[in-house]
């Protein structure tokens, strides 16, 4: 009985120590392939179209309505202290820091993501991606790379149209709706927005980005080998969902970590 | 005619061998191709046909042995030397392995953009060429999901000689497709091994049919193969195992060798 549990948990570690390897593997050889010649520009553009501009719809509402919602909590709690001149730096720096790149990264996984971890995963279980091999053309320059790079072109700027929408989102909801005046919306903006909030919120972007790309591109591509995943077009499911929640999770711990070290 | 050769020398694979439940599939397998010949691969479902494949093209590697092509060991090779050996291999997947997300023509024309210096005109000329012969004139523009079982199989042919291979794999060319369709997948292979003198391995279940076009037949069975001159060789085996899979898979002696050459 003990030897059983023993031998569980040693075979669980090798599996898990085993995954963390060839993930790790999998995005190195995925960088590697931009020096690989020839680059697939063609698909690099074809890839941003599908992960960024293809969201935009989706982020533009997000971000509409979270800087709306910002707007009136923000106004009623503002208010309280008389300081609803406030308003306009409470949306923005909300946003520019913390809901920007989280919310943004959430949509494009959520949407981009796991398109991208079923489309890989069919590759995959339908030998797609063995037949590349086959023709010694590698899989990682091939399909990986662009993805890659389109998703860490994307999202960055996603979440600049995010912040942007949001906060004139939370200008429509404080000065149309709740008679905030305007000009104090934007002055106190410019005076507590500074360098370094935007540069945080562009090291979260792009640090987001890469958690997509690795989680969602990754899990697909070792469709086969996931523990419990189970076979063919349920495997896909599973790995697709798995992928999904990891990369969130994943997101909003290294959402906390990254502003407990540089905020 | 080719001279070129696969050898198998003590190769074992086993499966899950860690656990409580290990699977021999190869148990020690020695053979080698007959350069420019076919060699067919018969046996039961989950007896290591595929595995035998994959170890070739060095998608999986084996737990011991040497599997020598032209001399040398891919069981032994980096990611550098697999990619040039498999420069020589031309695969035809069970189900075709065709990418979904690129037309007929692109599907085709891949081998050639990826892995040489062609000119976009000359590719074309090729390409149109050959898809002429593979009777599929007309369907370029198509995605694979349009077309039959029978074209994507003519399809996955056509793609797999543009580079003009020295070996090519079959692995199970006419499963799913009725007779007259299977008949004309040999035909085209019969063709095409005379134009380009490959040296071949069809993996299949279709028995006897598919020992027409045999020169070598190697049937596997619990791990261990055995290797036959000609299909009739096997009628005669003393091999208890082999005379069941005969009686379970043929029935009587099927002498139709030459029937293909003249039709």
């Amino acid at each position: 009985m003990i030897a059983q549990r023993i031998e569980k948990i040693g075979s669980y570690t090798l599996y898990y120590l085993h995954d963390i390897g060839r993930m790790g593997l999998f995005l190195f050889y995925a960088l590697l392939g931009t020096f690989k010649r020839p680059f697939r520009f063609a698909a690099l553009v074809k890839e941003i179209r599908l992960i960024g501009a293809n969201s935009f719809a989706v982020i533009f509402f997000t971000a509409a309505f979270t800087g709306m919602v910002l707007g009136l909590q923000g106004y009623y709690t503002l208010r309280q202290f008389g300081s609803e001149g406030l308003l306009g730096s409470a949306v923005a720096l909300s946003l520019i820091r913390e809901l920007g790149p989280v919310l943004t990264a959430l949509m494009v996984t959520g949407r981009a993501g796991s398109a991208m971890c079923a489309e890989i995963g069919i590759m995959r279980i339908s030998e797609q991606i063995d037949a590349l091999d086959c023709m010694a053309i590698d899989p990682f320059r091939f399909l990986i790379t662009p993805k890659l790079w389109a998703t860490i072109i994307s999202v960055p700027l996603l979440t600049l149209i995010f912040n942007v929408v949001g906060i004139y989102g939370g200008y429509v909801a404080g000065v149309y709706i709740l008679g905030v005046n305007p000009g104090a919306y934007f002055t106190g903006m410019e005076h507590s927005v500074i360098n370094k909030d935007i540069n945080l919120g562009i090291i979260k972007s792009f640090a987001f980005a890469l958690i997509i790309i690795w989680v969602c591109a990754g899990r697909g591509y070792f469709v086969q080998e996931i523990k419990g995943a189970g076979f063919g077009a349920e495997s896909v499911s599973r790995v697709t969902t798995q992928a999904v929640v990891i990369s969130s999770i994943s997101i909003l711990i290294c959402d906390y970590l990254i502003t407990a070290v540089l905020l | 005619m080719s001279t070129s050769t696969i050898k198998f020398i003590d190769v074992y694979k086993t499966f899950a061998r860690n656990s409580s439940n290990p699977q021999t599939v190869l148990d020690g397998v020695n053979f080698e191709l007959k350069p420019g010949k076919t060699t067919v691969i018969a046996g039961g479902s989950g007896q290591g046909k595929s595995v035998s494949l994959k170890l070739i093209l060095g998608l999986m590697k084996p737990d011991s042995g040497q599997i020598l092509v032209d001399g040398k060991d891919v069981a032994q090779m980096g990611k550098k030397d697999l990619k040039e050996v498999r420069m020589n291999f031309g695969v035809l997947f069970q189900g075709s392995a065709l990418f979904d997300s690129l037309t007929v023509y692109e599907n085709v024309a891949l081998p050639l953009q990826e892995r040489t210096k062609a000119s976009s005109d000359e590719i074309r000329e090729r390409v149109t060429k050959s898809l002429a012969q593979f009777d599929l004139a007309g369907h370029e523009d198509k995605y694979p999901a349009q077309l039959s079982g029978g074209m994507k199989k003519r399809v996955g042919l056509a793609r797999a000689l543009q580079l003009q291979p020295k070996f090519m794999l079959f692995d199970e060319p006419t499963t799913g497709l009725d007779p007259a369709k299977s008949l004309e997948i040999y035909r085209l292979f019969y063709k095409t091994q005379q134009e380009f003198g490959y040296t071949s391995i069809i993996v299949s279940h279709d028995i006897p049919k598919i020992f027409n076009l045999a020169d070598q037949v190697i049937v596997l069975h619990q791990g261990k193969m055995s290797v036959f001159d000609s299909p009739e060789e096997i009628q005669w085996s003393e091999d208890p195992n082999i005379k069941s899979f005969v009686e379970m898979t043929m029935g009587h002696v099927y002498q139709s060798h030459e029937m293909e050459r003249i039709q």
